[in-house]
C-alpha cells in the first residue's frame, strides 16, 4: 500500500470542512474511524484523561445522533436551518509517521455560523489527528482550541 | 402609562391564573425588577469552594450589579460590591483570582483590605484638611450586610428589604441538603469549568421551564427521541448496557404520565421542585463504590434515604436552580429584558469516585451547554416566545393548567407534575416582592431621615 502524502493529508483537511459546509453530514461521518473523538475542551491546556467539562466531546454515536437529528422537522432550532463556513489557514503537518500510519495536523480557521439575520463567527485551531485504514485516511481525533472557549457562547448548531 | 412609581400598575400584571406580556418584553419591567427584586431576595452568588483561602476570590453580579466573593484573613467569606470607594472602578476583573495582602484598584492604587475597609491611599497629604474622613469613601468598599453561606452555597440579598434567608427559602433548602449530604463526608466542591450560554429571552423563561413538565416529550423529541432511536436501531442484545449519553437523553421523552405522577411541591415565595416521588435521574445505574462509601459514612439506612430523593430541578426564586440528584445547578444572570447568562456549574462530591463528577459533566454538557441539541430547542422556543409576545391582541400568557383557586389559597402543597401551579408560584412571589418594595421606598426614605436626626 502506498503512504499517503503531505497533499493527502490537507486535502482530507480541507474535505472535511467542505462536507461539514455543504451539509453533506453522512459523508462527513464517514471520515470518522469507529473509535473517533470529536472534541471542544473548555480548559485551555485540557488534556484527555482531565476531569473537566468541554463543548463538544462526541463519539461516532453522539455524532451520529447530532447527524440524525438534524435530518428531524421536529428539530425545531433548525428552523429556518443554520448554514456555516470554514475558512481554513494551510494545514500545518505536525507529526508524519508513515509506518505506523499516523499523522498529526495542526490547522488554524475561522467559522461562520448563520441563521436567517443571525450570524456570529468563531476562530480556533484544529488538531487533527489521522490514520490510514487500509488505503483510506481517516480521522481519529478532532480537537477544537476554541479561542473565546471563556465567553457566553450562543447556540453552536453546526460543527466548527 | 409608566410603571415606575406605580405599584398597582404592577401589581395588575399578575393575575393568579396569568400574567401580561410585560413581565418579559417590557424594559421598564426589567430595570423595576432590577431595583424592587433581585435587591430584595436572596440571591446566589457562589460556592465557598470557589475561594478555599484567604484571598481568594471569584466575581459575580447581583442582578446588574457587580460583587466580588472574597475570603478574608479570617476565613469568613464576604461579599462586596465591585466598586472603588475613590471613583467607581471596577476593582476586580478577572473571573477568579488570588490576592497576597489587599485588593488594590487599577486606577489610583488605593488598596483595601478583604472586608472592604481602606488600607491605605497613595500620597495621603493631599486629603489633609479635606472632607474624606467623613465621606462614603473612606468608610471603603461596600460590604454587603447580608450574606448567608448555606452549606457552601453563598447567597446575598443587597436590600435590609425582604425576608430574613431562613424565613425566605425554608424548607426549600431540603434540596441543598440532599445534594451535599450524597458527599460522604457533606461536602461539594465546584469542578469541571463552567458552561456559559448566551440567552437572548428573558430570565423568567428559564426559570419558569425548569419545572414545565410539559414540554420535554414537544420541544426535546428531535434530540432525546432521535437518541433513543439510534440506540435501538443499532440492534444490540437487549442487555448491553446502555451508554450514559443514551441512559441521560432517554427519559426526556417520557410521556405525560411519567411527568404527571413525578409530583411537583410548591414552597412559599417562588420556589420548588418536580419529582416529588421520582424523576429523570432515578433510573441511573449504579455508579461502583459509590453506596459502600456513602453506606460507611452514613450507616445504611441514612444512605439509602439519602439517595432516595432524585428531585428534578428545584427553583431558588429568582436566580439558582440546583439539581441535587446529580450535583448540578444552574445560575441565571440577566443582561436585559430580553438577554439573560445562563451558567452551569458542576460539583464534585468530596470523598466520592470521580465517576460521579464525570456523570454530571456529561449531563450538564448534553442538556445544558451553548453546543447542546437539547439547549437548542429549548432556547429557540425562548426566543420564539420573546419575539411572539411582540403581537398585539392578547397581552396574557397563560398559566391555567390544573389551576384551582379553591386549592392554591396559599400555593403551598404538592401537586400533580404537570401543573403549571410552580409558575403561578414565582408569579406570585415576584408580584409581592416588587410591590411590596415599591410601596415601601418611601417610608424606608424618610426612616433613614429620622435616624440622621435622632429626637
Amino acid at each position: 500500500m502506498k503512504p499517503p502524502t503531505r497533499a493527502d493529508l490537507r486535502s482530507l483537511i480541507y474535505r472535511e470542512a467542505q462536507l461539514i459546509d455543504e451539509g453533506a453530514l453522512d459523508d462527513w461521518y464517514d471520515l470518522f474511524t469507529d473509535d473517533a473523538l470529536y472534541w471542544m475542551p473548555l480548559k485551555r491546556g485540557q488534556r484527555e484523561d482531565d476531569v473537566h467539562n468541554a463543548l463538544f466531546y462526541e463519539d461516532k454515536l453522539m455524532l451520529k445522533v447530532r447527524i440524525e437529528r438534524l435530518k428531524d422537522p421536529a428539530a425545531f432550532s433548525q428552523n429556518p436551518p443554520s448554514h456555516c463556513q470554514h475558512v481554513l489557514q494551510r494545514p500545518q503537518i505536525d507529526a508524519f509517521d508513515a509506518k505506523a500510519g499516523r499523522f498529526t495536523t495542526r490547522t488554524p480557521f475561522v467559522y461562520v455560523e448563520s441563521q436567517l439575520d443571525d450570524q456570529f463567527v468563531l476562530a480556533g485551531v484544529a488538531h487533527h489527528e489521522l490514520l490510514s485504514v487500509g488505503s483510506a485516511l481517516q480521522i481519529r481525533r478532532k480537537r477544537i482550541e476554541l479561542l473565546n472557549r471563556e465567553a457566553a457562547l450562543p447556540s453552536i448548531q453546526r460543527f466548527p | 402609562m409608566g410603571y415606575t412609581d406605580n405599584p398597582d400598575a404592577v401589581a395588575a400584571l399578575v393575575r393568579d391564573d396569568a400574567v401580561h406580556r410585560d413581565l418579559y418584553i417590557d424594559q421598564e419591567i426589567f430595570e423595576l425588577e432590577m431595583r424592587h427584586l433581585w435587591p430584595t431576595t436572596w440571591i446566589y452568588v457562589g460556592h465557598d469552594s470557589q475561594v478555599p483561602n484567604p484571598g481568594d476570590y471569584i466575581t459575580a453580579d447581583i442582578g446588574l450589579q457587580p460583587v466580588i466573593l472574597i475570603r478574608d484573613t479570617g476565613g469568613e467569606v464576604n461579599v462586596l460590591m465591585n466598586r472603588c470607594a475613590h471613583k467607581g472602578t471596577r476593582l476586580l476583573s478577572a473571573p477568579a483570582g488570588n490576592l497576597k495582602s489587599a485588593i488594590r484598584c487599577p486606577y489610583h492604587g488605593w488598596t483595601y483590605r478583604f472586608d472592604g475597609s481602606v488600607r491605605a491611599i497613595p500620597v495621603a497629604g493631599g486629603y489633609e484638611g479635606t472632607g474624606l474622613k467623613q465621606s462614603e469613601a473612606y468608610s471603603g468598599v461596600v460590604r454587603v450586610a447580608n450574606v448567608e453561606n448555606y452549606r457552601g452555597f453563598v447567597f446575598a440579598k443587597l436590600s435590609d428589604r425582604g425576608l430574613p434567608f431562613h424565613d425566605y427559602f425554608g424548607e426549600s433548602l431540603s434540596s441543598i441538603d440532599n445534594m451535599a449530604d450524597r458527599s460522604p463526608e457533606g461536602r461539594l466542591e465546584v469542578a469541571g469549568g463552567v458552561l456559559r450560554y448566551m440567552h437572548d429571552c428573558n430570565w423568567k423563561m428559564f426559570v419558569e421551564n425548569l419545572n414545565d413538565t410539559m414540554h420535554p416529550m414537544v420541544a426535546h423529541q428531535s434530540s432525546a427521541g432521535t437518541a433513543r432511536d439510534v440506540w435501538a436501531a443499532m440492534g444490540l442484545p437487549e442487555d448491553t448496557p446502555k451508554p450514559m449519553v443514551v441512559e441521560q437523553f432517554e427519559p426526556f421523552v417520557s410521556n405525560y404520565k411519567f411527568f404527571d405522577d413525578m409530583g411537583v411541591k410548591i414552597y412559599p415565595n417562588g420556589h420548588s421542585y418536580s419529582g416529588v416521588h421520582f424523576s429523570i435521574h432515578s433510573a441511573y445505574s449504579q455508579i461502583p463504590g459509590y453506596f459502600e462509601a456513602l453506606t460507611s459514612a452514613y450507616g445504611e439506612e441514612r444512605a439509602r434515604e439519602i439517595l432516595s430523593i432524585n428531585r428534578h430541578n428545584t427553583v431558588y426564586f429568582p436566580s439558582l436552580t440546583i439539581k441535587g440528584a446529580i450535583q448540578a445547578i444552574r445560575v441565571a444572570r440577566p443582561l436585559a429584558a430580553n438577554r439573560t447568562v445562563l451558567e452551569s456549574w458542576t460539583f464534585r462530591l468530596a470523598g466520592a469516585t470521580d465517576h460521579l463528577l464525570e456523570r454530571t459533566l456529561t449531563y450538564s454538557r448534553l442538556i445544558n451547554a451553548p453546543t447542546s441539541v437539547v439547549g437548542h430547542d429549548d432556547l429557540h422556543c425562548y426566543r420564539s416566545i420573546q419575539q411572539g409576545l411582540a403581537a398585539s391582541g392578547n397581552d396574557w400568557v397563560s398559566l391555567h393548567r390544573n389551576h384551582d383557586p379553591a386549592v392554591e389559597t396559599d400555593i403551598a402543597g404538592e401537586y400533580n407534575g404537570t401543573s403549571e401551579v410552580s409558575m403561578r408560584g414565582q408569579f406570585r412571589a415576584w408580584r409581592d416582592r416588587m410591590v411590596e418594595s415599591m410601596g415601601a421606598r418611601q417610608s424606608t426614605l424618610s426612616r433613614r431621615k429620622t435616624e440622621a436626626n435622632p429626637q
